[in-house]
This record gives C-alpha cells, sequence and structure tokens, in this order.
C-alpha cells in the first residue's frame, strides 16, 4: 500500500514542473543569448566593412563643428567629448525649467479646469483639449518657425517696457552683472539658506510636537527671502548692475539673450506637457471625496484650511505618480530639440554620428544618457511618494 | 435618471441673470476672473479670425493637397487607395449596423464623413470617390442592418484581413506593365504613411505587448527579467532615438546582403517602441482580474494556457479597451517623429512643400494645416471610442 503510492508520487522528469520550469528558462536564455550573438557577428561583420571597431577612443578627437549654446567653455577646438557635455547640460537646463514651468502652468490649468466660474472653467477645458490632441513635434516646429521666427528683425524690434526686446535673433530681457560685493553676497545667500533649512527642521518639529500645522513651506521660502533682501541692501555696492539689452547693429546685445531655438523648445514643451499636467491635477482633486471637504467644514476648518490640510495632501497622494511620468516624457521630449535646431545631447550627439560615423557607439551613449535620466527623476519621484503616501496600519 | 429630484426653491431655478450672478459673478475676484477671461478670448478669437481670413495664404495647402494625403504616390495609381479606402467603408457601414445599432449620431458621422471631405476644395476625381465612399458605407450599412447575426463572422474576417488587402493594393503586386505595378515605399508618403505606420505598429506590437506583461508577471525569473528590462529600457528613452536605431543600428545587425527599407525600418521602431507601452497597459488589465478567477479557472482543471488565453487575457483586454485607444492616438501623433529620420509622412511633405521656392515663409498656413489634421483625428478617435464605451458598456460590465 506505501510502496504504490509512492510509486505513483514519483512523476516522469518531462512532466515534472519544476524541472520544466527550469528546462523552460535555460532554453529561454540559450535562444536569447543565440539571437544576440547572430546579431554581434553580423555588426562585427558590418564595422569591419566599413573598416572602424568599437571604441570610444574618437570621443577625445577634435570636434570642430560649433555649438550656438553653451553654458560650459567649448570651442571647436574642443573634444566630442565636451560637445556632449555641452549637449548633456543644454538637456539638462531645458528639463529643469520645463519641469518647473509646466508644473506651474499645470496646476493653474487642473484648478482652473474645477473653477465654478463657467468662462474659466471652459477656457481651462477648450485649451487642455486642444493641446492634448496635437502632435508635439508639429507643434514644436510650428511654434518655431511659425512665431518665434516670424518675430520682427532686430531693427524693428518689439520693445516691451523699454527693456524687453522681441526679435528673431531671440529675446533679450535685463540680467545682472556681478559686481565686487558679488562674492559676499553668495555668502549671505548661502547662510540664508542654512537659516532656512533650520527654519524649517524646526517648524517641522514644532508641528510634530504640538499637532499644529504652521505655514512651512512660507515662513522657509520667507526667512530665506528676508536674508537676501537685508544683504542686499547692507552691503557697501550692490552685488548685481542691471544690464539692459540694446540694439547693436544688426544684432541685440546685452542682458540675456534667449536664443529663440531655446524659447521655442521649451515653452513649447512646457504650453503641452501642462496640459497633461492640468488634466492630472484635475483628477487628482476630484478623487478627493466630498465628504472630506464636509467634514472639514463640519470642523470649522476655513476654506484655505480645508485645501491645505484636507484636500491637498490628499489629492497629491494620486497626483504623484501620473505626474512623474509626465515629468518623464517631458525630459524624453526634449530630444525634440532636433527639430528646432537646439543643441541638446541628442542633436549633438547626432552630429558626431554624422561628422564620425560612430553609430552605435553614440546612440548607446544617448540612449544611455535618458535612461539615467529617467532612471534619477524615477528615484527622486518614488522617494518623495513614499514620503507622502497613507501610512497604514 | 428616475430618482427623485429635489428641485431648488422657484427663486434660484432659473432666469439668465441668476444664472450669470451663479457661474460669473459669484464674487469679485470671480468678476475679474471673468473679465480677464473674456478679454483673452476676444482677443484671441479676433487675432486667429483676421489671420485666417485675410492675412494666410492658404494656396499652398490647396495646390499641395494630394502631397499632403499620399505624398510622391504615383496619381494614376490612385484610385487603388480609393478602392482599399471603399472596402474599409463598407466594413464600417456594416460593423456600424451590427454592433452599434442604436448609435444614429455615430454612424451618421461616420459614414458621411467623406461627404464632408467632399466640401473640401479636392479635385474633381477625389471628390467623386468620396462620394462613392459614402455610397458604399450605406450600402454596407443597408447590408449589415437586413442580416446582422449571419454577417458578424464574415465582418470580423474582413476587418482582419484588411489591413493586408490594403498594403497589398498600395504596393501593388505586378511588374510595371502590369494591372497593378508595384510602387515602392520611397514614394509612399502624407497622411497615407502616417496612417500605415501607425496601424501597422499598433497592430504588429500587440501580440509582443501581451507577451511582455505575461512575460513580466511570470512567475520564472529569467523571462520576468528579460521582460522587465525590455519594458523599461524602451520606456526610458525617446522614441527619436529608437527611429535612429533603426535607421542607423538594424541594417549592421542584418547579415550582409539581407536590406530591409528605410519605411519598414522606420515600422520596426513603432513596433518595438508600442509594445512596451502596450506591455503595461496590459499589465494594469491583468493585475484588475480578480484572484478568484484563476482560481476558478484552476479549479475547473484548465491548464496554465487555457486559463490566460480563454478566462483572463479576454477579460484584461476588455477592461483596457479605452486606455488601448488613448494609446492608438498616443501612436499616431509620435509617428510624426520619422519626418526627423527623412520619411515623408505628413510633417515630412510639410517640409518638402515649403522647400518649394514658391512657398517660402508659409510656414504658419502649412503647419497649422498639419496640426489640425492631427488635431480632428485625434479628437474624433477619442470622442468615438468614448461615445462607442458608453453604448456599447465596454470596460465595465
Amino acid at each position: 500500500m506505501q510502496a504504490g503510492v509512492k510509486q505513483k508520487t514519483t512523476i516522469p522528469f518531462w512532466r515534472d514542473e519544476r524541472i520544466l520550469k527550469i528546462l523552460g528558462q535555460v532554453v529561454f536564455i540559450i535562444g536569447l543569448l543565440f539571437a544576440g550573438s547572430i546579431i554581434w557577428k553580423n555588426m562585427q561583420a558590418g564595422l569591419a566593412k566599413q573598416g572602424i571597431t568599437l571604441s570610444f577612443q574618437f570621443l577625445k578627437s577634435i570636434a570642430g563643428f560649433d555649438i550656438s549654446e553653451m553654458l560650459i567653455e567649448y570651442t571647436r577646438e574642443s573634444s566630442y567629448w565636451q560637445a556632449y557635455q555641452v549637449g548633456l547640460l543644454n538637456t539638462l537646463s531645458v528639463s529643469i525649467v520645463g519641469v518647473i514651468a509646466s508644473t506651474m502652468l499645470g496646476v493653474i490649468l487642473g484648478v482652473s479646469r474645477l473653477s465654478t466660474n463657467f468662462l474659466i472653467n471652459r477656457l481651462a477645458a477648450f485649451y487642455l483639449e486642444l493641446m492634448r490632441n496635437l502632435s508635439l513635434l508639429v507643434f514644436l516646429i510650428f511654434w518655431y518657425l511659425g512665431v518665434f521666427l516670424k518675430l520682427p528683425k532686430v531693427k524693428e524690434a518689439i520693445i516691451w517696457n523699454g527693456n524687453i526686446f522681441l526679435t528673431n535673433r531671440g529675446v533679450g530681457i535685463p540680467w545682472g552683472i556681478p559686481t565686487a560685493s558679488y562674492p559676499t553676497f553668495r555668502l549671505i545667500l548661502l547662510i540664508g539658506i542654512i537659516l532656512a533649512v533650520i527654519v524649517f527642521f524646526a517648524l517641522r518639529a514644532y508641528s510634530k510636537r504640538t499637532g499644529k500645522a504652521p505655514l512651512t513651506t512660507l515662513w522657509t521660502l520667507l526667512t530665506f527671502i528676508i536674508v537676501a533682501v537685508i544683504g542686499w541692501y547692507v552691503l557697501p555696492e550692490k552685488p548685481l548692475t542691471l544690464d539692459v539689452t540694446r540694439v547693436e547693429g544688426l544684432r541685440i546685445t546685452g542682458g540675456k539673450i534667449l536664443s529663440p531655438e531655446f524659447l521655442a523648445l521649451t515653452s513649447g514643451l512646457v504650453l503641452y506637457t501642462s496640459a497633461f499636467i492640468g488634466e492630472v491635477v484635475r483628477s487628482g482633486i476630484q478623487s478627493v471625496s466630498k465628504g472630506q471637504v464636509e467634514a472639514a467644514h463640519a470642523l470649522g476648518l476655513s476654506k484655505f484650511k480645508t485645501l491645505r490640510l484636507i484636500v491637498f495632501p490628499q489629492a497629491l497622494r494620486v497626483i504623484i505618480p501620473p505626474l512623474t511620468s509626465q515629468y518623464l516624457n517631458l525630459i524624453k521630449n526634449s530630444s525634440l530639440a532636433i527639430a528646432v535646431g537646439y543643441p541638446d545631447v541628442f542633436y549633438v550627439s547626432n552630429t558626431v554620428l554624422n561628422q564620425t560615423g560612430r553609430a552605435v557607439e553614440m546612440i548607446s551613449m544617448v540612449m544611455l544618457t535618458y535612461l539615467i535620466f529617467s532612471l534619477i527623476t524615477s528615484i527622486l519621484m518614488n522617494w518623495y511618494n513614499a514620503k507622502i503616501k497613507l501610512v497604514e496600519r | 435618471m428616475a430618482e427623485n429630484t429635489i428641485l431648488p426653491p422657484l427663486a434660484e431655478r432659473s432666469g439668465a441673470l441668476r444664472w450669470l450672478r451663479k457661474n460669473l459673478f459669484g464674487s469679485w475676484v470671480d468678476s475679474i476672473l471673468t473679465v480677464v477671461g473674456a478679454l483673452i478670448i476676444f482677443w484671441v478669437v479676433k487675432a486667429v479670425l483676421v489671420w485666417v481670413f485675410t492675412v494666410a495664404e492658404w494656396q499652398v495647402v490647396t495646390t499641395n493637397l494630394r502631397l499632403f494625403m499620399v505624398g510622391q504616390y504615383p496619381l494614376e495609381q490612385v484610385w487603388r487607395l480609393w478602392l482599399a479606402l471603399a472596402f474599409i467603408m463598407f466594413l464600417i457601414g456594416n460593423s456600424l449596423a451590427i454592433w452599434a445599432r442604436k448609435s444614429y449620431l455615430i454612424t451618421i458621422l461616420l459614414i458621411a464623413f467623406p461627404l464632408l471631405l467632399a466640401l473640401l476644395p479636392f479635385g474633381v476625381e477625389p471628390r467623386k470617390w468620396m462620394i462613392i465612399l459614402t455610397v458604399v458605407g450605406v450600402i454596407g450599412w443597408l447590408i449589415g442592418r437586413a442580416k446582422p447575426q449571419a454577417l458578424s463572422r464574415h465582418v470580423i474576417i474582413g476587418w482582419i484581413i484588411c489591413l493586408p488587402i490594403f498594403i497589398l493594393l498600395t504596393r501593388g503586386f505586378t511588374p510595371q506593365e502590369g494591372f497593378m505595378p508595384i510602387v515602392q515605399t520611397n514614394v509612399w508618403g502624407g497622411l497615407l504613411l502616417t496612417f500605415l505606420l501607425t496601424i501597422v505598429g499598433i497592430i504588429f506590437s500587440f501580440p509582443l505587448g501581451v507577451l511582455l506583461a505575461l512575460g513580466r508577471r511570470s512567475e520564472l525569473p529569467a523571462i520576468r527579467i528579460t521582460s522587465v528590462l525590455y519594458i523599461e529600457l524602451i520606456r526610458g528613452v525617446p522614441l527619436i532615438t529608437l527611429f535612429f536605431m533603426a535607421q542607423l543600428m538594424l541594417p549592421l545587425f542584418l547579415p550582409t546582403g539581407v536590406t530591409i527599407d528605410r519605411v519598414l525600418r522606420a515600422m520596426v521602431a513603432v513596433i518595438l517602441f508600442s509594445a512596451a507601452y502596450l506591455a503595461e497597459n496590459v499589465r494594469g488589465g491583468l493585475q484588475a482580474i480578480p484572484k478568484g478567477q484563476f482560481e476558478a479557472a484552476q479549479a475547473l482543471g484548465l491548464s496554465g494556457f487555457k486559463t490566460m488565453y480563454f478566462i483572463i487575457l479576454p477579460q484584461a483586454l476588455r477592461l483596457i479597451i479605452p486606455i488601448l485607444v488613448g494609446q492608438f492616438i498616443g501612436v499616431f501623433k509620435d509617428t510624426s517623429l520619422v519626418a526627423i529620420v527623412g520619411l515623408f509622412d505628413l510633417v515630412g511633405i510639410a517640409q518638402t512643400v515649403l522647400s518649394q521656392p514658391e512657398f517660402l515663409g508659409l510656414q504658419r498656413e502649412v503647419y497649422v494645416f498639419i496640426s489640425l489634421i492631427y488635431w480632428v483625428l485625434s479628437y474624433g478617435m477619442s470622442y468615438l471610442s468614448q461615445q462607442l464605451e458608453i453604448k456599447l458598456g465596454v470596460g465595465k460590465r
């Protein structure tokens, strides 16, 4: 009897699920490796025919092309690697400006979409529907060629308020030039930041101890601003002098000149992404049940406090995950800079690729760059999300 | 809607003034917002109208309409595209009669759409075809209405073979002198190319996406990790890098002597891209299926494959139909990037048109027109799918 049962439980290995599972995986991996090796061999053969071998040594050679916009030192004599860095920083600046601006515009749009004011509500809805159904590339090209390049020539520049210049060569805005006392001012700003951080943590500790909810962000910002303002007036010499744009022959100089490429790309991305963020914000706010608001009112909280303490924290939990993917989209979409000629990392890499013929290396580098960007953004947002998410029993 | 609604007091119920007060001038902040909003609307509408009717030179669009629609596709072969469209129109008529009997508005809109297009300044020949399309649609609808039950199977088969037929007709299959000479893909262009890229991309990414979604939920680590790596890799990079990879690196991966043409390479990129996003959507649908469904299937003695194929996937896919429509629209908008790698889709054609000396400086007109095409089609698709979802109760049950 005992022996009979034992005999039945031993299954032949080709029907044993555990063995089959392992076998399946082994076959799968072998197949994958096989396909990979074929691709690798083909690539080697193809590259050999072109007379190149895979290597990143070429990054050290002289680039020999100009880049119109840069945040670090770069000339024609710089290396390809430096050119790549210039592009990288340009992508970063577009992404950071874009993320901040589109969040602000998106929140405004999302709140407007829920406004009880009929006109504002409809206006926001119209904007959202308009932008969300456009093709971003087409919009960017239109925005660049049809709007920014159609601004008047330098000689007929639209001058707004005497110091903002709108021309087809760029937009000039007043900008501060550091003076001798600027380093001291920077030190004061640093002190301001440290003080603000101290205030932030003190208020948080106070809030934990007493259960009250002080306006932490507001006070933190205010501390910094007060220190900065005091520093500005205490110093014997103003740390920055205002430099206003002026017309010089066929170009504008002075102040800060924002190129039409940068402006078109950044503002185009912001206008497009903010529509999506607006929808995210709207659905987040709507996800907070009406009972919460009513309960808050019943407890005697003011309208503002209800928003700040009840609605907003709960909405944020719903908003953060989709907001993260919108940020990621914005960063990835900044690669469309190539369509408007803004030298971001993709555009510069493409130029390098065309000059050197190093397709495999450059495309891998660009992909890796964006992957790292995405990874960092995801990590930051996930950290924030973990911090604000509902603490359950 | 049969609930007892409590009517507000008589004083608050009606009156334009009351409506204004409640919705536009509730408080002084509201009033300011209303005035500012009204001013913005006034200025924008005025500027747009003035530009559209007095400044813009629309002949750049009207003279190049055929380029925008089909690119350099040979004029004497365009009838093949119309024929393919007629086939689709017939299927649309059929399907509407069978599955959306009561959606009269949608039916009329869809079937009369070619007629509406005929109002645009097309030539005589296209207009003739547009009228034919509507007639074919009406015939399809009438036939479908007569025998809905018997036909539904054939219509499904029709939809399945519709893409191969379309591509076969577009490409042709006889040598130059024959009845249907082959048209090389390098002259496919305009909206035709945009559509083909989108549809091929979505259809072929579908099986790959479902497999990846299943792979990501698999309990076998090798398969799970591969799927996760693939999905996250593709989702982490911009589509444009994939297009460049397909154009520049794909030829290297193939054995020497084997070449694939540029349109096909772009299609490969769209498929690879769309599959990763689709996989995440399908995974969302799979996660929404309660565990009881798996357990019940197992209790009935279904194998793992049968559980997936007959029980889980049909429910999961049904759940995510609205999301799939959204993704379809997304891919449709994103295919415009092929212009950057030198294909002549709508945007690529726009660039060629603008490089002709007689149309220099008319960027606004051309890109507004292109945007309008994208907008109308994207909005139309999302509107239709919303309406059909409501009518058919898709997505909830």
